[in-house]
């Protein structure tokens, strides 16, 4: 074998060593790399219950009640299966809304609700400008606030 | 495998050297008009978006830079193997050259993502699938400019940083799907190679435009950047001393 | 104008995102011409050094 053949497999030989090792690594570590459970998820009680964990999903609608004079917020988190009914006392991202994807941080309480002391949202990938959004509505065809499935 | 005769006479370092200077004013000139047409499309003429508002300008600048801390990425290490496949200087010089550029469009990146985050999520950092593996190819770009800083010799830290960048390459895969195989708080890619991008035509010429202006910009700083590596590697070269003598010292 | 430099409130976001790319680009543009200026000049010191040695040899 002429030495640049040699050189050649030795590339590849490594990279496909590597990419092997990585791909074994990212599987063996894939439920840490779960960056958030859903309700259904919480509910059949996968997350370890003594630790702080994430429930993601989407803000259910008419669901968001907020009392007055105090930052305190209580709403839902469903997956269109089960839903989480999340506390929080804090300030909400610009994209919190009814039907749109949210990331809760926090504990599950005795009484099977969800006390968060982080909320962010998730944005999906669609970007229009209002009167696109409206028309789409109007048509019958809700933009999918639920972004990506996950 | 050998690589055909005219790539090598192409590839001849004063060659490059002598058509990447005559490149670089242009392609720096051209992609700089670009830029501020983008620019204008993106902060001006675009609508605002239905969810985020004017907030969503972030996009014209984000984006451009993270699909550049990638692409810079893949052809950094295509020339490393090239360079330890075939042996070819220039090949290595090309590799060295992007490396500085690529490391300051993916901080760019994570930097204008954080900013972007901290309105619209509401918080500039979480160690996120996406963002994580973004972050660790910043590290691979700063491991790959000192581990070559650690050799004197200029060959050996030619094969050595290839192979780093060569083996870093596995990471691409990752942050390309890192928002489809994890739960991840990264909305997934609005151009997509095939289908329709998920966004109007009046917000998406803009962001095409600059990605293709800051593809520009790159390649002008790169060969800018590829003439010095040149010029290290050839040194002791005849045609080198032509070169120095030819430009008059400006001090 | 202000309407523009407001932009909708997230002036506090937009305007450093714009200001960071501006700054990344002007440092790529010098960083390289710097550098490129730099291996001329080593360049010549050494040519220099060599027509020196050459001329007491």
């Amino acid at each position: 074998m002429k030495p640049r053949n040699q050189r050649m497999l030795a590339v590849g030989i490594i990279l496909v060593g590597v990419s092997l090792a990585v791909a074994l690594a990212t599987q063996a570590f894939q439920e840490n790399l779960l960056y958030f459970y859903s309700p259904s998820e919480v509910l059949a009680g996968e997350p370890p219950a003594d630790r702080r964990f994430r429930v993601g999903g989407l803000v259910e609608a008419d669901s968001v009640q907020r009392q007055d004079g105090v930052l305190e917020v209580e709403f839902r988190v469903t997956d269109m299966e089960q839903s989480l009914k999340v506390y929080y006392d804090g300030v909400l991202p610009d994209l919190f809304r009814e039907g749109q994807g949210v990331i809760a941080h926090g504990n599950l309480q005795a009484d099977g609700s969800f006390r968060a002391d982080q909320v962010l949202a998730k944005h999906d990938e669609n970007y229009m400008p209002p009167e696109v959004a409206e028309t789409l509505a109007k048509h019958g065809h809700p933009v999918d606030t639920a972004g990506q499935p996950n | 495998m050998k690589l055909p005769a005219w790539l090598h006479k192409f590839a001849s370092p004063p060659h490059v050297y002598g058509f990447a200077g005559a490149l670089y004013p242009w392609l720096l000139g051209l992609s700089l008009v670009l830029m501020a047409v983008g620019f204008y499309g993106g902060l001006v003429l675009a609508p605002a978006d239905y969810q985020q508002g004017d907030g969503f300008r972030i996009i014209y600048v984000h984006v451009p830079s993270a699909y550049l801390s990638t692409a810079v990425y893949a052809l950094m290490a295509t020339a490393s193997a090239i360079g330890l496949i075939w042996r070819m200087k220039v090949a290595h010089a090309v590799a060295a050259a992007a490396a500085p550029i690529g490391a300051w469009f993916t901080l760019l990146a994570l930097m204008t993502g954080a900013i972007w985050g901290k309105p619209m999520w509401g918080t500039y950092w979480q160690w996120d699938p996406r963002l994580t593996s973004e972050l660790i190819l910043l590290f691979i770009y700063l491991g790959y400019i000192s581990l070559r800083g650690a050799f004197d010799e200029l060959g050996k830290a030619d094969r050595a940083s290839a192979w780093l960048a060569v083996v870093g390459v596995v990471n691409l895969p990752i942050i390309h799907y890192s928002v489809i195989w994890w739960s991840s708080i990264h909305q997934g890619p609005t151009i997509k190679k095939l289908g329709s991008p998920s966004i109007t035509m009046e917000m998406v010429w803009p962001l095409l435009l600059l990605i293709f202006a800051y593809s520009l910009f790159f390649a002008a700083i790169l060969l800018q950047r590829l003439r010095a590596e040149i010029l290290d590697r050839e040194r002791y070269s005849r045609w080198v001393g032509g070169v120095v003598q030819a430009t008059a010292s400006p001090t | 104008m202000t309407e523009f430099l407001q932009m909708g409130g997230y002036a506090q976001y937009v305007w450093p995102c714009f200001g960071l790319t501006f700054a990344v680009l002007i440092v790529n543009i010098v960083t390289a011409r710097r550098r490129l200026t730099a291996q001329l000049d080593a360049l010549r010191l050494q040519q220099a050094r060599q027509a020196q040695r050459s001329a007491q040899a």
